[in-house]
């Protein structure tokens, strides 16, 4: 019960944080929306429907990929303004807590500039899925997460080095592939209904609980590093 | 060298040529017994970034109770040697034992202040308080009133805003931390590192930046929290540096002087009570 206590703490005051900054989800959505809209110019998507289809989960995820990389490379800034960090390993409260709490925190952040792009993203694209579309329930909340504890881990792992925001992406993309593969063809599958997402669904979630384990047991080890 | 165990035993002439602590000068009764781990244990202890020296070879015992002012000049290992202490820093050589233990092992026991608030700027100073309170909730403060039908997170709020009050802080204070003066800065980092109930305390030039009347407000509240009895056992340590060796004269039972990452000299001070004492001290500071 105390864990859960601690992670809601750290969970609350990241929110809190946010909601006076608005940091994350102005950079976020900014990008994403441009990704989106750049994209739809650069083709013309109502003239090749089936086309659309085939390449929009590619298209939506890597817009969301790039757009959490410019929050996820902020989100452990707050910790290390005024030595805040410090405090942190002092303090009596587990890591791993404070991992959990802060990849919460930045699932919630790219789970709602999702809530606004989808729609964007369905006009613009003029998406018909004919697959079952209420797996992207499962689908868009798993990804998320998938790509949201990796990049909360690596950022901070990479709070000490200098080229910080050039470090991540670098880390974060190859470490990402699996899941992004099985996001896209899972996303792919409800789009255009040709195949099943049940096979990319399973794999999406078995490197959800492998990359979550070894993140919450690595961060204590990351967090003590000098 | 060791400070505040038994200073019967107290060596007549130390290594490093400095008079030993004078007999009769003993610690307030926070003095603990002998069988007690030391509350601060370095044994040959060095600190190297690349390779620069910060810290040469520092042995130093503390015990629990000690009070204990670091004097030195910039550069000369003194925030290395707290972080290193704090466990926040790893010794490039020798070991660091608090209170028997790994200082990593001991989360929650060590509490550090910065030169830096170790606040959040954009959340109130009751807001950051309440958040620390929240990490700090296994600690022994929370213990009884756990049965209590207040909510917890009442309870949090409450110690939060006794934490802010005793440093002389308004816990109603809409303003935020990044909107505080310098002074109230450095009380609310003050209250936050009280708020755990340390049983070791790391101040790292605490009244850098401050008026005289804000200094002597902070040296009365730690004076207060040393000589409070501490919930979880060992009697309440201190180590703090400052370059205003007079201003932190009522908390000094001992000073300690590093020189070039050196450990220079560790010195038993007379209580400064009396006017006839005063040189004495004046002589033991420098």
């Amino acid at each position: 019960m105390n864990y859960a206590q601690h992670v809601l703490t750290h969970l609350r005051k990241d929110l809190r944080l946010e909601w006076r900054t608005k940091d994350s989800i102005n950079g976020m959505l900014f990008f994403a929306l441009l990704v989106v809209v750049v994209l739809a110019m650069a083709f013309d998507p109502a003239s090749y429907p089936d086309m659309t289809r085939q390449i929009s989960g590619g298209l939506l995820w890597v817009a969301l990929l790039f757009a959490a990389m410019t929050a996820l490379n902020q989100s452990w800034a707050r910790e290390t303004h005024n030595s805040v960090l410090d405090a942190h390993r002092l303090s009596e409260a587990p890591a791993s807590a404070l991992f959990i709490g802060k990849a919460l925190a930045n699932f919630l952040f790219v789970s709602a500039v999702e809530v606004v792009l989808a729609p964007i993203f369905t006009v613009f694209y003029n998406l018909q899925p004919l697959g079952q579309t209420w797996k992207l329930l499962i689908i868009l909340p798993l990804g998320t997460w998938a790509l949201v504890v990796n990049g909360t881990f690596f950022s901070a792992l990479s709070l000490r080095t200098r080229n910080r925001e050039t470090l991540l992406p670098l880390v974060l993309l190859p470490i990402s592939m699996p899941a992004l593969l099985a996001m896209i063809q899972a996303t792919t599958a409800v789009l255009t209904g040709q195949f099943e997402p049940t096979l990319w669904i399973k794999v999406l979630l078995a490197y959800v609980i492998v990359f979550t384990t070894a993140c919450v047991l690595l961060f204590q080890t990351v967090l003590s590093a000098d | 060298m060791a400070i505040g165990k038994d200073l019967s035993a107290a060596p007549t002439t130390r290594p490093d040529g400095v008079a030993p602590a004078k007999p009769g000068v003993s610690p307030p009764p926070r003095t603990p017994s002998a069988t007690e781990a030391p509350a601060v244990e370095l044994q040959r202890v060095s600190r190297l970034y690349g390779s620069f020296v910060a810290l040469r070879e520092i042995s130093l015992q503390l015990a629990p109770g000690s009070s204990v002012v670091m004097l030195g000049e910039n550069g000369a290992g003194k925030s290395t040697l707290l972080k290193v202490i704090a466990g926040l820093q790893s010794p490039t050589y020798g070991e660091v034992r608090i209170f028997g233990e790994s200082p990593r092992d001991l989360r929650g026991a060590v509490a550090y202040m910065s030169h830096a608030t170790m606040l959040y700027d954009e959340l109130t100073g009751m807001e950051n308080l309440t958040y620390f309170a929240g990490l700090q909730s296994s600690g022994p403060q929370f213990k009884g009133s756990a049965r209590s039908n207040r909510s917890r997170r009442a309870r949090l709020r409450d110690h939060a805003a006794q934490a802010l009050t005793e440093v002389g802080l308004d816990p109603a204070n809409p303003r935020r931390v990044g909107e505080y003066s310098q002074g109230m800065r450095q009380r609310a980092s003050l209250a936050r590192v009280l708020l755990s109930e340390p049983d070791l305390l790391l101040l790292d030039e605490p009244f850098s930046n401050l008026d005289v009347g804000s200094a002597h407000s902070m040296i009365t509240r730690l004076l207060t929290y040393l000589a409070q009895p501490s919930p979880s056992g060992p009697a309440r340590t201190l180590l703090l540096t400052t370059h205003q060796a007079e201003l932190a004269r009522p908390l000094a039972q001992s000073i300690l002087t590093l020189s070039a990452g050196r450990l220079i000299s560790l010195q038993e001070t007379l209580p400064v009570k009396t006017t006839a004492d005063e040189p004495a001290q004046r002589e033991s500071v420098q």
